[in-house]
C-alpha cells in the first residue's frame, strides 16, 4: 500500500488533489481511499489531506502518519514541525516551490530546520503555472501530474480523466494543460518503486 | 455500477434509488453532502421529490414526521448539535410508529465545540425509539440505507444509518451502487397502514391516559424484538440481489477460537481489522462489529462471546459519570451468563481524535496489567491541568 499526505492551506484544492488521485487510481482498477484532516474551515488555514493506494481494499481508516510520500502546495509548511512527521528516510517530497531542490535544502537548514538525511525532495513552481494557465493560485493540477510522473504510479492520463469528471469546457482544458505542463517539469519514473504490493 | 465516490455523495445517490418523496432538512452546518447532493439530484430532475429547506432541525424532523404520516416516502439527515435539536420530534416520529430514514453523520456534542467525528450524538438519543444501524464503511452505508427504508415501512419503526462523519462521510472510495430495477425488486413502494386520508379518518397523536400508555409503550417495545428479525431478513435478501452483506445484528471475525476479545462499531472496525490482517495485534483476537444497537442484540452479543476470557469494548461517547456507553449495556447483556468475560471499556477517538492500527495492541497489552473497568484509552495526561498543590517545574 502507498500512502501519501497532502499539506497545503484552506482554498488551494488540497482535498480535491486528494480525491483526484484517488479517483485516478479507481481508472486503473486499483483500491483507493482519500480523505481530508479539516481543521479551521477557512481559506489560508492548514489543511491536511490523506490518500491510500493499493492492489488490495484497503480496511485502514486511521490517517496517514507514516506516509511514504508527501505532497506539499505550499513550502511555508515545511516550517510547521507536524508537516514532516512520519516521514522516513525512504520517503519522498514534493514540494509546490519557485526555488531549486537544493536552494530549498540550503534555505531551510540556515534556517535551522532539520530535513531527514537522504529525504528525496523535488520542486516545481506550481503557484507560478497555475497563475499563468488560470490566473488563480490553485497549484494541483501541475503538483499531481508532476508527482505522478516522478513516482510512476498512475498515468497522467488517469489524472486526466479524474480532472474530466470535476470540470468541463475551458476550465478543463486549462487544467488538462496544466497535467502536461507539470509533468514535463520532472524526470520521470524518478522516484519509481516497484509495482505495489498489499 | 462501481464509481469512486465521496461517502455523502454515495448516500446521496442510494436515497435517491430508494424513490423518497418528500427530503426536508436544514441545510447548514452540521450538515453534510447528503442533502446538498440529494438537492442537486431533484433541480437536475433526476429524482421526483419535493426538496423542503427547513429552518431548523427541529423543522426537518417536524417535516419528515407530516409527510411520512400523509403517505409519503420521507428522509432527512443531520448530525451533532442537529439530532439533539431534532430529539423532541425523534420521540414523536417512533412514538407515533411512523417509518422514517434518518442519516446520523456522526459528530461530536458542544461544548467543548468539535466538528468532528464519534458518536455522541446517536447515543444522546438511543433512548427515543428508533432503530441504530452502524455502518463499517461506505458500501456498508449505502447498502443499510437502502435496507432501512425496507427496515422501518415493515416495523412502522424509525430508523437511524449512523455514519461516522468525516471518516466515513468526507471519504471517496470506490463505492457499487446497484441498479434502479435491484432496488425496485427490494423496496416495494411506500405503504403506510395508518396513512392520513380524509376518505379514512383517524386521529394521530392523541393524548394517551395512564390507562393504557404502558401498554403503548410495551408494543413499541415489542417492535423491536420483531425488527431484529427484519434487519436479518433485509441484509439477506439485499445480499441475494448485490451478492455482499453488511453484518446483520453483529459481525463476528478475526480469530473465532481466541479467548480475547475488541467489540466495535463503525468505521474503527475497518483499522482494526486491518491491524489483525497485518500482524499488529500480536495474539489472536476474535473481532466483532456490532451494527445493530438499537435493537440492542443481547442474544447475538452472548453467543459471539461464548469462550472469551476478556472482551475489549470500544466506545467512541460518554456518559459522564458511568463510562462508555456500548460497554454498559455489553455488561448487562453478559451478566448472569454461564461465564461471561471480563468486559474492559475503553473510551478512544474522542471529538475526532484518530484511531491509529497500533492502538489495539497496547490495549490487548494493558488488559495483562489490570486495567480498570473503565479509561479513556487515548488519554494525554500531559495535556491535563496540574493539580493545584503541584510545584511547576523550573527551568
Amino acid at each position: 500500500m502507498v500512502e501519501i499526505r497532502i499539506h497545503g492551506r484552506g482554498g488551494q484544492g488540497n482535498v480535491l488533489a486528494a480525491y483526484l488521485l484517488a479517483t485516478a487510481a479507481f481508472f486503473e482498477e486499483k483500491f483507493s481511499q482519500a480523505f481530508p484532516s479539516f481543521g479551521a474551515e477557512r481559506r489560508g488555514a492548514p489543511i491536511t489531506a490523506f490518500v491510500r493506494i493499493d492492489s488490495t481494499p484497503i480496511l485502514r481508516r486511521s490517517q496517514v502518519t507514516s506516509p511514504r510520500y508527501l505532497i506539499l502546495a505550499d513550502d511555508g509548511l515545511l516550517r510547521v514541525p507536524e508537516t514532516l512527521s512520519g516521514l522516513s528516510s525512504e520517503g519522498a517530497i514534493l514540494v509546490n516551490s519557485p526555488h531549486a531542490p537544493e536552494d530549498l535544502r540550503k534555505r531551510l537548514e540556515e534556517e535551522g530546520i532539520p530535513l531527514v538525511p537522504g529525504l528525496r525532495i523535488a520542486t516545481i513552481p506550481a503557484t507560478r503555472l497555475a497563475m499563468e494557465a488560470l490566473g488563480r493560485p490553485i497549484p494541483n493540477a501541475p503538483l499531481l501530474s508532476a508527482f505522478l510522473s516522478l513516482t510512476g504510479l498512475l498515468s497522467t492520463e488517469s489524472l486526466g480523466r479524474a480532472f474530466a469528471g470535476r470540470f468541463s469546457g475551458d476550465l478543463l482544458a486549462k487544467n488538462l494543460a496544466l497535467v502536461s505542463s507539470g509533468a514535463s517539469l520532472v524526470t520521470e519514473n524518478l522516484w519509481k518503486e516497484q509495482p505495489i504490493h498489499a | 455500477m462501481r464509481d469512486a465516490l465521496e461517502g455523502s455523495q454515495a448516500i446521496a445517490r442510494a436515497v435517491a434509488l430508494c424513490r423518497p418523496q418528500v427530503v426536508a432538512a436544514y441545510p447548514i452546518t452540521p450538515q453534510t453532502h447528503i442533502v446538498e447532493a440529494l438537492a442537486r439530484l431533484i433541480a437536475d430532475g433526476l429524482l421526483e421529490a419535493e426538496l423542503v429547506s427547513v429552518e431548523s432541525e427541529f423543522s426537518a424532523a417536524s417535516v419528515v414526521l407530516g409527510a411520512a404520516s400523509a403517505g409519503s416516502r420521507s428522509y432527512t439527515a443531520s448530525a451533532s448539535q442537529g439530532i439533539l435539536l431534532m430529539s423532541e420530534v425523534l420521540y414523536n416520529i417512533s412514538g407515533l410508529r411512523v417509518p422514517v430514514v434518518l442519516t446520523c453523520a456522526n459528530r461530536a456534542v458542544s461544548s467543548p465545540v468539535s466538528i468532528w467525528n464519534d458518536h455522541q450524538d446517536s447515543m444522546a438519543v438511543r433512548d427515543s425509539g428508533w432503530i441504530q444501524l452502524y455502518c463499517a464503511d461506505n458500501q456498508e452505508a449505502v447498502d443499510t440505507t437502502i435496507q432501512a427504508f425496507r427496515i422501518s415501512e415493515r416495523t412502522e419503526l424509525p430508523v437511524m444509518v449512523c455514519v461516522d462523519g468525516f471518516t466515513l462521510t468526507h471519504t471517496l472510495e470506490p463505492i457499487d451502487l446497484p441498479e434502479a430495477g435491484l432496488v425496485d425488486a427490494f423496496l416495494p413502494p411506500f405503504h403506510f397502514s395508518r396513512s392520513l386520508s380524509a376518505a379514512r379518518p383517524l386521529t394521530q397523536g392523541t393524548l394517551v391516559s395512564p390507562e393504557f400508555f404502558t401498554e403503548i409503550r410495551s408494543l413499541q417495545h415489542g417492535a423491536f424484538a420483531l425488527a431484529e428479525q427484519e434487519i436479518l431478513a433485509a441484509d439477506h435478501d439485499f445480499a441475494n440481489l448485490v451478492g455482499r452483506e453488511s453484518g446483520g445484528l453483529l459481525r463476528v471475525e478475526g480469530d473465532r477460537e481466541a479467548t480475547v476479545g475488541i467489540l466495535a462499531m463503525g468505521s474503527v472496525y475497518g483499522t482494526l481489522k486491518d491491524a489483525h490482517r497485518s500482524g499488529l495485534l500480536g495474539r489472536p483476537v476474535r473481532i466483532l462489529c456490532l451494527r445493530a444497537f438499537r435493537p440492542f442484540p443481547a442474544g447475538a452479543i452472548r453467543e459471539a462471546s461464548e469462550g472469551l476470557s476478556d472482551l475489549i469494548v470500544l466506545d467512541r461517547s460518554l456518559s459522564p459519570g458511568s463510562g462508555g456507553i456500548v460497554a454498559h449495556e455489553i455488561r448487562s447483556a453478559l451478566y448472569g451468563t454461564g461465564k461471561p468475560p471480563r468486559v474492559v471499556n475503553f473510551v478512544v477517538g474522542l471529538g475526532g481524535r484518530n484511531v491509529p492500527g497500533g492502538i489495539f495492541r497496547e490495549m490487548l497489552e494493558a488488559l495483562e496489567k489490570n486495567p480498570p473497568a473503565f479509561s479513556f484509552f487515548d488519554l494525554d495526561p500531559g495535556k491535563l491541568p496540574l493539580p493545584k498543590d503541584s510545584v511547576l517545574p523550573t527551568s
